[in-house]
């Protein structure tokens, strides 16, 4: 693997220097997110003894979806734990071992399976310090791809965004690219509270620019602050995960006719940062949510019920819209499912719509 | 068969088991049963061999169709050491524990008894919403309570508040829970009997049933594992044990943590009390096979069924699983037999499910109080006197701790924000200083001298 080092000239160009090993420090590398969150955890486990990962496939198999790949020969069988297949039995395993000190990182194959252990990481994570009276500490992660993939239908695309993010106690983060991918799963391993990490399957393999910033070991992204992606001034797009990505396209058709969007990546759902959201939304007056999930009760919903209760309201001059998932369970048959989650031209549509063009 | 009790002999010649860890063994007559953990029968791969070569299971050939019978008629036998007169029956077995332990065992049980009633009573009169009680079952906690040492850690379901008394877990602190009071360490954020005690270790109670299991109420052997786990990582001489009931070992949870706990290999110490009933379910409706301790060595768990209500048995067990679970890495399941005597909690009224002469027979002929008192009286270590003061003594302890608890003010207010994170996140900050600001313009108008300052 050597991906393309080199540095961005002032006009644009990219210009690739030669692999001089000696004094050469890259001003920025391109990393996948899978190979981010691997660093990630990687960094982790190598930080603080008491931190472990454990769930199925994930030691010689190098995980499911590969994304502990060289963990287990690095760490070996006591810090990389293959489980039975039972979510439940390994889900309270961790709070267990979290509750005894320890600081696990559990893994679901695929978040639609942490419906067999959510009462394990709702009723035993999630509430326990509080119902403790703080005496009682779970300082675990929980994480795994999220939402629709490709062909796998209903029973293996759900969006558990909204159904964590509903619960005091949880954190819930939601990256998109690659930094914030590294950068959010090792706070997430640092945080003392139980954390939930909703990565994306279809963005494993797709790289991004890693800053020098982001290479180093101690690069973290805070938990709870939203970033914006693209500066503009006629509306806010606000969105989670893999839809970034699509924002930023519908973005750049759209500056091609003079809208400019203001994109913003939550990266984190719970605690949300409402108040970067707030003061894009009192600068373009007009904001559209974009998520994969569903629409009722979703991300989306909770965004515009904030809006409502708080400053940025007096600011719009149009109703918020929401671009969801369809409504429906997602189905297998391909131009269904591609029709199923939010595509570029739905955001684009919603967005002239609100700007009522 | 005569190789796996040639082995049980060697095996089973530790201290208290003898002829009835043999008798287990040979009573399970299950064709090729793996004899013992840790050593996992690999066979080597040989394709000129005639036997077996599957990963998945180390037996033999047979020729003959025949199914393995479950055997619930004559189901692994009991293990106890008192008679229901409170006499030993082999001497051997008797652990000839010093007068003091003995009387702290008693203590311990009567007290709980005693606590337990007036509590009872207090919910009926209003005083606080909820409780349950241990009537029956207080052996199955003082006698595993004390063969731990005070450093194992302790996983509950909810009926195992003798476990916390052994450990002089405070009065003071069982009633402020139970009121929900300024001193309760859960900050009254819990329903009354969900103690918990960090300092003790015993983690706090959780209702969701079974939890405990994988953990360490509901949801607790999960849990209990993975603390097990920990435990055995630090390399500590600690072991965890986790409590529950029969009717929680039908949860998922349960078969959750078995196999973990032994595919692990986790010191942990399983501990099911077999009190005949969840809520009104009984155990004929609750299973169809030999209790609990029959399923242990189905996951390749070390097993055992005692008299939970003879607190010998139950002390010598539980000594010599929580010595090998430490030495060998590996869970032990002990099945104590019991009767819940009380209702299943003040929500309950059992009369509608079962006889009062059935509760009266165990309450009167099978106690484990009862039993050991004849114990402590034959050795000349108690007499009615001493019943007489002993009674009126923790009734007037009991009466005290509750009469200070119905005093103490509520937890302060501002307490409701707090824990939900270990920092506190802004919005529920806002909303702590907006109930401030408005109990200070209109605190008048609420019952503010409840509350602590």
């Amino acid at each position: 693997m050597s991906p393309p080092r080199g540095s961005l000239e002032s006009d644009g160009r990219f210009e690739e220097t030669s692999l001089d090993a000696s004094s050469f420090t890259p001003l920025f590398i391109l990393v996948t997110v899978r190979e981010a969150i691997n660093q990630g955890m990687d960094e982790e486990l190598e930080r603080d003894e008491k931190v472990f990962l454990l769930g199925e496939e994930v030691a010689q198999y190098d995980g499911a979806y590969k994304v502990s790949r060289g963990l287990w020969k690095k760490y070996g069988d006591k810090r990389i734990i293959d489980t039975p297949i039972s979510e439940m039995g390994f889900a309270g395993i961790a709070v267990g071992a979290a509750m005894a000190g320890l600081r696990p990182i559990c893994e679901f194959m695929t978040f639609n399976f942490s419906m067999q252990a959510i009462d394990q990481v709702i009723n035993s994570a999630a509430k326990t310090y509080y119902m403790s009276g703080g005496l009682q500490p779970v300082p675990i992660v929980f994480r795994g791809p999220n939402g629709a993939s490709a062909g796998v239908a209903a029973q293996h695309s759900q969006c558990f965004a909204a159904w964590y993010g509903h619960c005091p106690g949880l954190k819930v983060v939601s990256p998109w690219n690659s930094e914030d991918a590294k950068g959010l799963i090792k706070s997430a391993i640092r945080d003392n509270n139980p954390v939930v990490v909703l990565e994306n399957e279809l963005m494993y393999g797709v790289p991004f620019e890693f800053s020098s910033e982001a290479q180093s070991k101690d690069f973290l992204v805070p938990i709870g602050k939203a970033k914006i992606e693209r500066q503009g001034t006629h509306i806010t797009v606000v969105s989670h995960s893999r839809p970034v990505g699509h924002c930023l396209e519908a973005a750049t058709v759209l500056s091609k006719e003079g809208i400019e969007c203001e994109v913003i990546n939550m990266r984190t759902i719970r605690p949300m940062d409402i108040e970067t959201i707030e003061a894009s939304v009192v600068k373009t007056n007009h904001l559209v949510t974009v998520e994969g999930g569903w629409p009722q009760f979703g991300v989306g919903a909770e965004i515009c019920a904030r809006i409502m209760e708080g400053p940025a309201f007096n600011f719009l001059d149009a109703p918020a819209v929401r671009v969801t998932g369809a409504d429906v369970p997602m189905p297998y048959a391909k131009i269904l499912e591609d029709n199923s989650v939010p595509q570029v031209k739905d955001i684009i549509f919603a967005i002239k719509k609100t700007l009522n063009i | 068969m005569a190789v796996v009790t040639a082995a049980a002999r060697v095996l089973g010649s530790s201290r208290g088991l003898g002829q009835d860890g043999l008798l287990l063994l040979r009573r399970l007559g299950v064709r090729g049963l793996a004899i013992s953990h840790p050593q996992r029968q690999q066979q080597h791969f040989s394709s000129l061999d005639d036997k077996p070569q599957f990963p998945g299971a180390s037996a033999e050939f047979i020729d003959k169709l025949e199914f393995i019978q479950p055997n619930v008629i004559s189901g692994i036998p009991i293990y106890r050491v008192m008679d229901r007169q409170g006499q030993i029956i082999n001497p051997s077995e008797d652990p000839n524990l010093p007068q003091e332990k003995v009387l702290k065992f008693y203590k311990s049980m009567t007290l709980l008894n005693t606590m337990d009633r007036i509590l009872y009573e207090s919910q009926r009169q209003g005083r606080i919403s909820f409780y349950m009680t241990n009537y029956g079952e207080e052996g199955t906690h003082v006698g595993s309570a004390a063969a731990l040492d005070n450093t194992d850690l302790v996983f509950g379901q909810y009926r195992e508040a003798g476990v916390l008394m052994y450990r002089d877990y405070p009065l003071e602190l069982f009633m402020a829970q139970c009121y929900g009071n300024v001193s309760d360490l859960g900050k009254g954020r819990q329903m009354p009997v969900h103690y918990g005690c960090k300092e003790r270790h015993f983690v706090t109670i959780s209702s969701p049933l079974a939890t405990q299991i994988p953990q360490g109420e509901d949801a607790l052997p999960g849990p209990a594992v993975g603390a097990a786990y920990a435990a055995k990582r630090a390399n500590a001489n600690r072991v965890v044990i986790c409590y529950f009931g029969e009717g929680a070992a039908s949860e998922g949870d349960a078969h959750a943590g078995f196999n973990f706990a032994a595919t692990l290999e986790c010191p942990i110490i399983f501990f099911c009390r077999n009190n005949g009933y969840a809520i009104s379910t009984p155990t004929s409706e609750q299973y169809r096979g030999d209790g609990i301790a029959a399923r242990g060595p189905g996951y390749g768990i070390m097993s055992i069924r005692v008299d939970g209500n003879d607190v010998f048995a139950v002390y010598n067990a539980t000594k010599e699983a929580r010595r090998r679970a430490v030495a060998e890495n590996q869970p032990f399941l002990i099945e104590a037999m019991t009767y819940r005597i009380g209702h299943h909690s003040t929500s309950d009224d059992s009369s509608a499910y079962r006889s009062v002469d059935e509760v009266n027979y165990w309450d009167k002929q099978d106690h484990p109080i009862s039993r050991l008192r004849h114990y402590l009286q034959s050795r000349g270590w108690w007499d009615d006197e001493q019943e007489k003061d002993w009674r009126k003594q923790s009734r007037k302890k009991v009466m005290e701790a509750f009469e200070q608890a119905e005093r103490k003010p509520k937890p302060n207010f501002s307490l409701l924000f707090s824990d939900v994170y270990q920092e506190m996140p802004a919005q529920l900050r806002k909303q702590q200083e907006s109930l401030a600001r408005h109990l200070q313009t209109y605190g008048e108008h609420y019952p503010l001298d409840h509350f602590e300052k």
